[in-house]
């Protein structure tokens, strides 16, 4: 169950995380439009965390809700990757982030949605049609601002180039990952790695970006080791919960 | 031309709410291309289920009757009342009329 437990916050955590970073921009966006459709994809993770977390919960041991699981964790015990907490930098940050988890995330979906675990497998065959309207919406912006203007793909590839670092660990699995990979229930991710970085590649090749060439990556996140950022992202998540325990509204 | 240069054009979004019913105007929004226009009308017209199908239109291809035109265009239709169905009695099995 522990293992169980953990994998499913290991998955979890990625789209709670996403959803604040994006969430961050509600009223922000460079236009209306755009402001309405990042804030809209941060809803559809919210949602799909919210299902995870209701599962992790009523399999909890320890009589959790939902709310203490995305509101009353130490940095340590978050499980998402380091991508997902990076900052929104620029809008070329924001959408090179989101391409780099999305095509992740829809293959990651694929196989999930045919766990035997049957919670997990709903919420995956759910979520899939979120997840595939995503990848659609960052290809397109990341084909668009590349074959742009000159800035635009400096920018573009600026972003690229610099969360390149965190794509490999992704791929990364850790022993809640192994052994729920193990057991059938969980997605052996390495299945699709190659796969990953060809689609990846094609996209960035239509936008006549340059795929990054750097074989130097970063992990951590995903075994509670994260990056300077994340302490923020939490304290603003967490704050409500810490300042009045329990409220509701 | 300046101002076209840095501004998305303007569309028109047409979204049908059910099979069968017709596509009806909800409003308009700015995007670069056609694509872009059908994904943003997606993203703020359509994200509380209000539809099945999205059509769009570039506002410039729109050509509308000038209000000045009103007098001529629909008052001589006022008087008329013998054009509205008013004069049938109408069975009550026939809805919407």
């Amino acid at each position: 169950m522990k293992n169980l437990y953990n994998y499913i916050l290991t998955i979890a955590d990625n789209s709670l995380i996403l959803a604040q970073r994006l969430g961050e921009l509600c009223g922000h966006g460079p236009n209306l439009e755009t402001d309405i459709a990042l804030t809209n994809i941060a809803l559809d993770l919210l949602g799909q965390t919210r299902s995870y977390y209701q599962y992790a919960a009523k399999i909890s041991d320890e009589n959790k809700t939902e709310d203490d699981i995305a509101f009353l964790r130490i940095e340590r015990e978050y499980k998402n990757c380091l991508l997902v907490e990076q900052p929104n930098t620029h809008f070329g940050y924001v959408i090179g982030r989101q391409l780099l988890f999305d095509v992740y995330h829809f293959m990651f979906m694929e196989k999930l949605q045919n766990s035997p675990d049957e919670t997990l497998a709903a919420i995956a065959k759910k979520g899939i049609k979120e997840v595939s309207y995503h990848k659609r919406f960052s290809s397109d912006w990341v084909k668009r601002l590349g074959d742009g203007t000159e800035e635009s793909n400096a920018k573009m590839q600026e972003a690229i180039d610099d969360l390149w670092r965190f794509t490999d660990e992704l791929f990364f699995m850790t022993e809640a990952e192994t052994t729920m990979a193990k057991e059938g229930i969980g997605v052996d991710v390495s299945t699709f790695k190659e796969k990953y970085y060809e689609e990846v590649s094609e996209v960035l090749k239509e936008a006549t970006l340059k795929v990054p060439e750097n074989k130097y990556f970063t992990k951590g996140g995903k075994e509670g080791v994260h990056t300077e950022h994340m302490g923020y992202i939490l304290a603003e998540l967490q704050y409500m919960q810490r300042t009045y325990p329990n409220m509701q509204w | 031309m300046e101002n076209t240069k840095k501004n998305w054009p303007l569309w028109e979004i047409f979204v049908r709410s059910k099979n069968g019913l017709e596509h009806r105007h909800f409003g308009s929004l700015h995007a670069a291309d056609a694509e872009m226009a059908l994904e943003n009308a997606r993203d703020v017209y359509t994200r509380r289920n209000e539809g099945v199908s999205i059509w769009v239109v570039e506002s410039k291809h729109i050509t509308a009757s000038n209000p000045a035109d009103n007098g001529e265009l629909f008052e001589p239709a006022q008087d008329k009342v013998y054009r509205h169905p008013t004069f049938y009695d109408l069975p009550d099995e026939v809805k919407h009329m």
